[in-house]
Parts: structure tokens; C-alpha cells; sequence
């Protein structure tokens, strides 16, 4: 079977998985789960949106961006306002049904995602010219920005918050979105534009000397990853009809960089996994309520002690490229690239430290 | 093949290099010797495009390249191996090789390329699937040196290629330098190890604080008393 059709039997299926899921199990008509736990499953989805969409700018590309939740504001409130204004009308016109809201969200999705991506491309080009951490500060300040606007813009409720939007809360759209967004990462990474963006994570100055044009890059990668966060946004404020700015402060976006750091930077796997767990864990925790803060803070202290490089971290981006190359070496070869992998904690503590501290000529560990 | 003319950059009030002028022609290795703190990087980060020089012209193959940005040079025929080697260290050695080779879309070429680039260091050869960081700093100098011949370059340019590095790897380094040259590579190499870039150039320009004091045939140069003292400790 051509690749092209594989793919797309691929798709339909997971369309119908998802679908049946949302039918079966998600309906709350039919009492499968509690509609408790439902909820959490659906933000646990959107968190990995989150999530996933940060660890490419964050830990493939390795530019410290912590404004995410910025970009998930103006997705949100975007959305939102044209849910109001127009969707409405326009699930209306088809009937009101499962048929017309699908239709308004298939617009509202990509709209937010793409007003998310505008601001991203807005903030990405002035800071992302530069080399070094510009892009930290930048988004921290940007992300604060979002919030004083929204406080103060009336037509989109201000500090009371924004409300009347219309409820969807579809399993099925919050899990497509999921799937998109790790579809569009993985691709992207296992791609020669992913190369490009791990090489600009190893050394800007050689990515740049390799021919690679790491500004253009950055920004490609910075717009993607903000449009993404737009999505989740869109989800969030379909999922109850209301979105206050609080939501949207930095200890948000801290949150998402958590869940990152939490899995893994540059693994896929690792910010499903840490959306999963930083989504859950507070619930869970939830009965010892005082304690709450306690354990998730000792959990987390426990985990950057045993597994510095996060759950999943240091496992490898290029799984598939390399899979094919080693097709080509001999076995010998390959036992010492495993031997290889383990001993490597330090080198990947030490470009951990480095993207931390000082990306821009990448000349501080590798040059002693 | 490229000239520099009378370049002059300043950070900020202090000038780093004032009016320096130098040629390399079609198949020469050329060095640029000078104690730290001379304008060696200096030079080599206005060729690259990383610094925009104040005054003056640099052309390369008759078209002028100052102040354009790095990532272009590749694709006009400049490579280089940068200061502090700057292997991607979390990817494997043929990896590496392969982002040497970035703007190339020919796979049989750049297969050909990388046992090219394994005959020429074949420790390289054995270290293949190994992260880059986890080599030794000669091997990742090879690295860097064999990265940047993946894009066949006409001029490539060589930053300290001996720095930090054990007496015999510094030999293994100016051997295949030799060798380079020898496949027609034109090579400026810039050094603070003067005996061995002497040695293995043809030409050599002496940096003192940002101005060319001499310049002249390797030979006669390392035979000159003042190098003499000055660089060679005689």
C-alpha cells in the first residue's frame, strides 16, 4: 500500500476510535465514567496540547520561552469572541445540532490558532533576531501584557471574565486537537528542519555555519508552537463557556514549562506523560488537600534528584533517522551507542545547564 | 580568492582591528598568527559575517561578502570549523557529518562525502553512532574539521584548530590539514601554535594588536628573528 494511503487509513481509524470513545464512554447519558473523571481526562488532554506545542520551542529549537500561556489567552479570548458573535449564529443556522456546533468549532479552531501564531510571529522576530535568552524576558513580559489587557478591555468581560460562550465539551475535538498537535511535532522534528532545530539547540553559531538560517528557524518554530498553544486555548474556552485572566497568569504558564521539564525536554512521549501526571497528581492529591502543596512539591524535588533530565529526557529525538542509519552499521556499533546513551547523563546535564544559562555561541561547555 | 581591504571594526570605543588587509589566492594555505588578544577571532568573525566591519571591504571570488549573514557563506563555497570546535553534542558523529552537509540534497553524494570524511580520520569511523559529546577534544576537532568539509567547500576556514589539544593530535590535525590541501581545498588558518602553522602554510600574516606587522612566506617568516623570539621561543 502507498504511504500516502496507509497514512490515511491510519487517520480514519483513529477518527473512528476517537469518535467511538467519545460515544461510548465520554457520553454522559450512558454513566460509563464519572462525569468527574471525564473532566479531568478532557484537561489532561489539553494540557498535552500545551505541552507538546512548548517542547518545540522550548526543547527541540532549546529557546526558553515562558509566556505559553499568553499565547493560549489570545487563542482563547479570540475564539471565544467569535464564538459569541458569529459561531453561534452559525450552529444556529445548521440546525443547532451536533452538525452546526462541529462547523463553528472547525472555524474556531483554526481562527484562534491563528491569531495565536500572528502575536507569536509579533513577539518571535524582534527577540528571536537576537541570539541569547531575549526570548525569556520578552515572553514574560508578554504574558503579563495579555493579562493587564484582558483585565481592561470590556467587550471581552474584563476582570469579571468573559462568559457566554458556548459549551462544547466533545472528547472527540479536545483528543483530535491532542493528536494534531503531536502529529505536527513529531513530523516536524523527525523532518530536515528538525534537524535544523536540534542543530540550533547544540550551537547556534555552527547550526548558522553549517548554512542553516537559525532566525528564520527560531521564528518558524516559535509561530508553530504559539499557534498550538492558540488551539489549546480554543479548547479551553469551549470547555466551560467562561475564561477569567487569572487563568492566564505566568504560574500558568510555569505550569506548562513544569509538565515539560517534568517528561523530558526534547521528548514527545515525555510532555504527554508530564501533562498526564502534573494534570492528575493534584487531583489525586486532593484528599490530603492541606498537604497537597507539600507532597507535589516533594515529588517534583525527588524527581530532579533521581531523573534530572525528567521522566523521559535524554531518550532520543531521532529515533527513526538514526534507526535507519544503523540498518547500514554493524551491531558492534550499536552496543556502543547504547553503552553510549547511559553514560551521557553529564553531557546532557551540562547542555541542560548550558540552554538555561547562555544558548547564544553554545561555546561553553563543548570548548574545554 | 578572498581579500580583505582595509578593515577596521571597534567594539564599542576600543578598535580591534585597524585596517587590516590580506589575501588568500585559489589553493594556498594561508595562516594568521598573533598572541591572544591580537584580532585573530576578530579577522575570522568579520569573514564570517558575525561582525560587520567598521571600515574597509572583504570579497570573496571578486563579489562582496561583509556584513552578510553566516548562513549564506556555505552556499557561496566558505566553510568553517569554528573557534571551540562547536560539535552538535548531543547528536551522533554521523549526525554531525550530516548537518555538515545541510544545504546538500544529492544522498549519494553526501554518502560518498562522509566515507570521505571517515577515510581521512577513521577514528571518526570508529566512534560513528557515538554522541559527539562524549568524544575526546582532538576527535572533536576531527569532527569539526570533517563537518566542515561536508559541503565542499573551496575556502575553508579553520579557527585554532590546535587549541587545548595533546602534541600528537595536534600532529594527527596539521597532517590532515596537509591533506586537505592536497584534495585543492584553499585553507586560511588561523593559529596560535606558530611552529606548526608555519610549517604546514605557505603564507603567513603576524597580527599585533589589530594590525598586520608582517607578512611573507612561511618560510622565510619562521626563519625571521623576530618570529624567532616572539612566537617561536628560540
Amino acid at each position: 500500500m502507498p504511504r500516502y494511503a496507509r497514512n490515511l487509513v491510519v487517520a480514519l481509524l483513529l477518527l473512528a476510535v476517537l469518535y467511538a470513545l467519545d460515544y461510548f464512554v465520554f457520553d454522559p447519558g450512558r454513566r460509563m465514567i464519572s462525569p468527574y473523571v471525564a473532566r479531568i481526562i478532557m484537561l489532561a488532554g489539553i494540557n498535552i496540547t500545551l505541552a507538546v506545542s512548548l517542547n518545540l520551542i522550548n526543547g527541540f529549537t532549546g529557546q526558553f520561552s515562558i509566556g505559553h500561556a499568553g499565547f493560549m489567552a489570545v487563542g482563547a479570548y479570540s475564539s471565544a469572541y467569535f464564538s459569541i458573535n458569529q459561531g453561534a449564529r452559525l450552529a444556529a443556522g445548521l440546525g443547532d445540532g451536533l452538525l452546526g456546533w462541529a462547523a463553528a468549532l472547525l472555524l474556531a479552531t483554526p481562527l484562534g490558532a491563528l491569531v495565536a501564531g500572528a502575536a507569536g510571529f509579533l513577539v518571535g522576530v524582534p527577540s528571536l533576531r537576537l541570539k541569547g535568552d531575549y526570548l525569556a524576558i520578552v515572553t514574560l513580559g508578554f504574558g503579563q501584557i495579555i493579562v493587564v489587557f484582558l483585565n481592561n478591555i470590556e467587550a471581552i468581560g474584563g476582570a469579571r471574565g468573559y462568559s457566554g460562550i458556548p459549551i462544547v465539551k466533545s472528547f472527540f475535538w479536545i483528543a483530535l486537537v491532542a493528536v494534531l498537535t503531536i502529529v505536527v511535532v513529531h513530523n516536524l522534528v523527525h523532518s530536515a528542519i528538525g534537524r535544523a532545530l536540534v542543530s540550533i539547540r547544540e550551537d547556534e553559531l555552527a547550526s548558522e555555519a553549517m548554512g542553516v538560517n537559525t532566525t528564520r528557524y527560531k521564528v518558524m518554530a516559535f509561530v508553530i508552537s504559539s499557534a498550538l498553544a492558540g488551539a489549546g486555548g480554543v479548547l479551553l474556552a469551549h470547555f466551560d463557556g467562561y475564561l477569567n485572566p487569572k487563568s492566564f497568569e505566568f504560574i500558568k504558564s510555569f505550569e506548562i514549562l513544569i509538565m515539560i521539564i517534568l517528561g523530558g525536554l526534547g521528548s514527545i512521549v515525555g510532555s504527554v506523560l508530564g501533562a498526564v501526571v502534573l494534570t492528575v497528581l493534584p487531583e489525586a492529591l486532593r484528599e490530603f488537600a492541606q498537604y497537597r502543596m507539600v507532597i507535589y512539591s516533594v515529588l517534583l524535588i525527588v524527581l530532579m534528584i533521581t531523573r534530572p533530565n525528567g521522566l523521559l529526557g535524554g531518550l532520543d529525538p531521532f529515533k527513526g533517522w538514526r534507526a535507519r542509519d544503523r540498518a547500514k552499521t554493524r551491531t558492534e556499533a550499536e552496543e556502543i551507542t547504547a553503552e553510549d546513551t547511559r553514560d551521557n547523563d553529564s553531557v546532557d546535564k551540562a547542555t541542560l545547564g548550558e540552554r538555561a544559562g547562555d544558548t547564544s555561541l553554545g561555546e561553553g561547555d563543548t570548548r574545554r | 580568492m578572498l581579500t580583505l581591504e582595509n578593515i577596521s571594526v571597534s567594539y564599542g570605543a576600543i578598535r580591534a582591528l585597524k585596517g587590516v588587509s590580506m589575501h588568500v589566492e585559489q589553493g594556498e594555505v594561508v595562516t594568521l598568527i598573533g598572541a591572544n588578544g591580537a584580532g585573530k577571532t576578530t579577522t575570522l568573525r568579520s569573514i564570517t559575517g558575525l561582525l560587520a566591519p567598521t571600515e574597509g571591504r572583504i570579497l570573496f571570488e571578486g563579489a562582496e561578502i561583509s556584513g552578510k549573514p553566516t548562513h549564506q557563506l556555505v552556499a557561496r563555497g566558505i566553510s568553517m570549523s569554528p573557534e571551540g570546535r562547536g560539535v552538535f553534542a548531543n547528536l551522533t558523529v554521523r549526525e554531525n557529518l550530516q548537518m555538515g552537509a545541510y544545504l546538500k540534497k544529492n544522498k549519494a553524494e553526501i554518502n560518498r562525502d562522509l566515507e570521505r570524511g571517515f577515510r581521512m580520520f577513521p577514528r571518526l569511523k570508529e566512534r560513528e553512532s557515538q554522541k559527539a559529546g562524549t568524544l575526546s577534544g582532538g576527535e572533536q576537532q576531527m569532527l569539526a574539521m570533517a563537518r566542515a568539509l561536508m559541503s565542499r567547500p573551496r575556502l575553508l576556514l579553520l579557527d585554532e584548530p590546535s587549541l587545548g589539544l595533546a602534541p600528537l593530535v595536534v600532529h594527527t590535525i596539521f597532517e590532515a590539514i596537509d591533506e586537505i590541501r592536497g584534495e585543492g581545498t584553499t585553507i586560511l588558518l588561523v593559529e596560535q601554535n606558530a611552529h606548526a602553522a608555519l610549517k604546514h602554510s605557505d603564507r603567513a600574516y603576524v597580527l599585533e594588536t589589530g594590525r598586520i606587522v608582517m607578512e611573507g612566506a612561511s618560510k622565510e617568516l619562521a626563519a625571521d628573528p623576530r618570529i624567532k623570539e616572539a612566537y617561536l621561543g628560540e
